[in-house]
C-alpha cells in the first residue's frame, strides 16, 4: 500500500464558547487507505469530520486535503471529496434519480443515474423517494450521493448506525468495493468489530484528544503485550454469529 | 450582482428544478397556490352579489287582476314573491328575507269609480328597501289617479338620462386583491418553510460540502418560487377571465403588465419569507410569525375593501404596507388599463419595500 498522505492534520484545535471539543491533534491519512475514527460519543469526531470537509471552521491549527490548505481553497477541497452527514436527508418530495440529477447540477458533472444507483444496488428504486426506503438502502443512497463527482475521498459519518447486521454487512462490502476503485475514506463508528473489519488504520479519539493511532492488528497486539488478558475466555463464535447463521446473510430489505 | 460563471448557472439550474419539482408534489403548495383564491374569489364574489332587487311578498289571497299589481309586475327591479303561505311571509318579512307583503282588494265605492284598497306591511328587518317599495307605490297611485282623473300632462315631467357605465363586475374588484394576496401568502409561507425545513433535515448543510455558492443556493430557490408564481399568476387570471367573467381591459398587454407587477411583488415577499424562516426557531413557529405578516396585509391593504372605506385612523396603516400598493397598481392596470409606467409611484415604493427587507434579511439570515 502507498504511503502517500493526502490529508495532513496538524495541531487541531475547535472550541465552542466554553467546551474544547478537538483539542489539538494531529494525523494523516494516507491515500486509497479505509481510515477509521473512533471513540464515545462526544469524543471531537464530528467535528474533527466536519472541519476536514470545510464545514466548520476551526479554531487553530491546519488543514491540508490533497496539498489544498481548508483556509485558502476550500472550493478546490469541495470538488474533490464527497461527504455523508450523520442523519442528513435530501431534498424532500423528489425521487432518487432527481436527487442525483441535483447533485450532479451542484457538481457541475453529467453522470449516468441508473449505473449509480445499480452499483450500490439501488437501481430498481430508480423512481422512490429516499423517505421510502429502509435504513439500509437509505445509506447506500447517501453513499450514492457522495460518488456523484467521483471523488478522491470520502467521508462517511457512522455509515452502520441503527442498522441490522445484514444491511451493516452489505454497507461494508459495498465500502470495500468503493475502495478497491481507488478511492480513500475516512469513517467514524462506534462498532469495533467494523473497524477491525474495514479500516486499515484507525485512530481512537476520547474528549477532544487523539489517544492512539495505528492499524487494529498492532493496536490489539500492543494490549495483548502489556499483559491484558480477557475475564472471559473468547470462544470461536458469538451471539452475532449466531444471529446470522439463523437468519442468513441475505439482505432484507 | 456578481457575474454568474456557467458552473454556477448549471448549479442555480438544477436547484431551481428540484425546488420546483417538490413545490409541484406538495399538496398543500399546490392547494394554498392554486385551489384557496378561488374559493375566496367564489366567497366574496358571493357575497357582493345578493342583488338590488326588492322582494315583495303578495298574498294569497290578494287580487291580481288590476292596474297597480300590472305595473309592478313590469318593474324589473322588484320581485313579486307569490306562491307561499301567509306564515311563511310573515316569518321572511320578520328576517327581512323580503321586504314587503302586499295585499290588494277590488273595492268599488260611491261614484262608481274603482277604488282598491291596498294593504303593505313593511319590517324594521329592512327598512331602506321597505321605504323605497312604500314610494313607489306611491309614485304607482298617484300615476293612476292622474290617469283617473284624466289629466294627460303632469306638473313635473321626469327626464331621465342614464349613462352607459362601463360594468363594474365583482370579480373585477376581488381578483386583483386576491392575486396580490396569494402572492404574499405563497411567497411568505412556502419560502420560510423550505428554508426552515431545508435547514432542519440538514440538505443544507449537505449542499454547503458541494461548490455551491450560498448566493446561488439563494438564487436557486427564489428562481423556482418565481416560476411557481407566474404559473400561479397566469392560471388565476386565466381561470378569472374565461370562467367568472373577469375583465382583461386591453388583453394581453394587460395580462403582461400583470405578471410583471406579481413577479416584482414576489420578490419583495420572498424577503419577507427570507426573514421569517431566519426569525423563526423551528418548523412550527413559522405559521405564528407569517401570519403576523401576512394577515395584517391581508385585512388592511385593500384586498376586498377600498383603503378608502377604512376609518381614517386606520388609513396611514394601510399605507405603509407593501401588498397596499402591489394592489393598487394591479387594480390600476387590471382596471383601468394603466401602463407600469402610470404606476411608477407603486413600483418605486414596492421597490424601497425590497431594499429595506432584503437588507433585513441579509443581517438576519443563518444557514445554521
Amino acid at each position: 500500500m502507498s504511503r502517500k498522505p493526502i490529508i495532513k492534520v496538524n495541531n487541531l484545535v475547535k472550541s465552542y464558547d466554553d467546551l474544547v471539543a478537538v483539542n489539538g491533534i494531529s494525523f494523516e491519512v494516507y491515500e486509497n487507505e479505509i481510515f477509521g475514527l473512533l471513540g464515545p460519543n462526544g469524543a471531537g469526531k464530528t467535528s474533527t469530520l466536519e472541519i476536514i470537509e470545510t464545514l466548520r471552521d476551526e479554531t487553530e491549527g491546519d488543514v491540508e486535503v490533497d496539498g489544498f490548505s481548508i483556509n485558502k481553497e476550500p472550493q478546490e477541497i469541495k470538488k474533490i471529496i464527497g461527504v455523508q452527514l450523520q442523519q442528513a436527508g435530501f431534498y424532500p418530495n423528489l425521487t432518487l434519480s432527481e436527487v442525483l440529477d441535483l447533485f450532479a447540477g451542484l457538481y457541475n458533472v453529467s453522470i449516468n443515474n441508473i449505473e449509480l444507483l445499480k452499483k450500490v444496488g439501488l437501481a430498481d428504486k430508480f423512481k422512490a423517494k429516499y423517505k421510502e426506503l429502509s435504513g439500509g438502502q437509505k445509506q447506500r443512497f447517501s453513499i450514492a450521493t457522495t460518488l456523484v463527482n467521483k471523488p478522491k475521498i470520502i467521508f462517511l459519518d457512522e455509515p452502520t448506525t441503527g442498522l441490522d447486521p445484514q444491511a451493516r454487512r452489505n454497507l461494508w462490502e459495498l465500502i470495500k468495493e468503493i475502495r478497491e476503485e481507488g478511492t480513500t475514506i475516512v469513517l467514524t463508528t462506534h462498532y469495533m468489530e467494523e473497524a477491525e473489519y474495514l479500516c486499515d488504520r484507525v485512530g481512537i479519539m476520547d474528549r477532544g484528544r487523539l489517544m492512539k493511532l495505528d492499524t487494529p492488528n498492532k493496536l490489539v497486539n500492543d494490549l495483548i503485550d502489556s499483559g491484558f488478558t480477557k475475564e472471559q475466555e473468547v470462544k470461536k463464535a458469538n451471539l452475532e454469529d449466531v444471529f446470522l447463521d439463523l437468519t442468513g446473510k441475505e439482505l432484507r430489505d | 450582482m456578481a457575474k454568474i460563471k456557467p458552473s454556477n448557472t448549471k448549479a442555480v439550474m438544477a436547484l431551481a428544478k428540484a425546488s420546483l419539482l417538490a413545490s409541484f408534489r406538495n399538496p398543500s403548495s399546490i392547494v394554498f397556490g392554486f385551489l384557496f383564491p378561488f374559493v375566496f374569489i367564489l366567497v366574496f364574489g358571493f357575497l357582493g352579489n345578493g342583488g338590488n332587487a326588492l322582494e315583495v311578498g303578495v298574498l294569497p289571497t290578494s287580487n291580481d287582476d288590476n292596474p297597480i299589481y300590472a305595473t309592478l309586475s313590469e318593474i324589473d327591479n322588484i320581485d313579486l314573491v307569490e306562491d307561499l303561505s301567509v306564515s311563511e311571509l310573515d316569518e321572511q318579512l320578520l328576517k327581512g328575507q323580503i321586504d314587503a307583503i302586499i295585499d290588494i282588494q277590488y273595492a268599488p265605492s260611491q261614484g262608481g269609480l274603482p277604488i282598491y284598497d291596498l294593504d303593505v306591511q313593511t319590517s324594521s328587518a329592512s327598512a331602506q328597501n321597505g321605504a323605497l317599495f312604500l314610494s313607489i307605490l306611491d309614485g304607482i297611485s298617484d300615476k293612476l289617479t292622474l290617469n283617473q282623473l284624466q289629466i294627460a300632462a303632469p306638473v313635473v315631467e321626469v327626464n331621465n338620462t342614464e349613462v352607459e357605465g362601463r360594468q363594474f363586475k365583482t370579480i373585477d374588484f376581488i381578483l386583483p386583491g386576491q392575486l396580490g394576496f396569494s402572492l404574499l401568502s405563497s411567497g411568505v409561507f412556502s419560502t420560510a418553510f423550505v428554508f426552515i425545513s431545508l435547514k432542519e433535515t440538514l440538505v443544507i448543510k449537505r449542499f454547503f460540502a458541494t461548490p455551491i455558492k450560498k448566493s446561488n443556493i439563494v438564487m436557486g430557490e427564489g428562481l423556482a418560487r418565481l416560476v411557481f408564481a407566474t404559473l400561479q399568476a397566469s392560471v388565476i387570471i386565466l381561470v378569472g377571465k374565461f370562467f367568472f367573467g373577469y375583465t382583461l381591459i386591453n388583453g394581453i398587454v394587460t395580462f403582461i403588465f400583470m405578471l410583471a407587477l406579481a413577479m416584482l411583488a414576489l420578490m419583495v415577499f420572498l424577503g419577507f419569507g427570507f426573514v421569517v424562516s431566519s426569525v423563526a426557531k423551528d418548523e412550527s413557529a413559522v405559521p405564528a410569525i407569517a401570519n403576523l405578516i401576512t394577515l395584517p396585509q391581508f385585512l388592511l391593504a385593500g384586498t376586498f375593501f377600498p383603503i378608502e372605506s377604512f376609518p381614517e385612523w386606520l388609513q396611514p396603516i394601510s399605507r405603509i404596507l407593501p401588498l397596499t400598493y402591489l394592489n393598487e397598481a394591479m387594480r390600476q392596470v387590471a382596471f383601468e388599463g394603466a401602463s407600469l409606467i402610470d404606476v411608477k409611484y407603486e413600483i418605486l415604493i414596492l421597490v424601497i419595500w425590497g431594499v429595506v427587507i432584503y437588507a433585513l434579511a441579509v443581517k438576519l439570515f443563518k444557514w445554521e
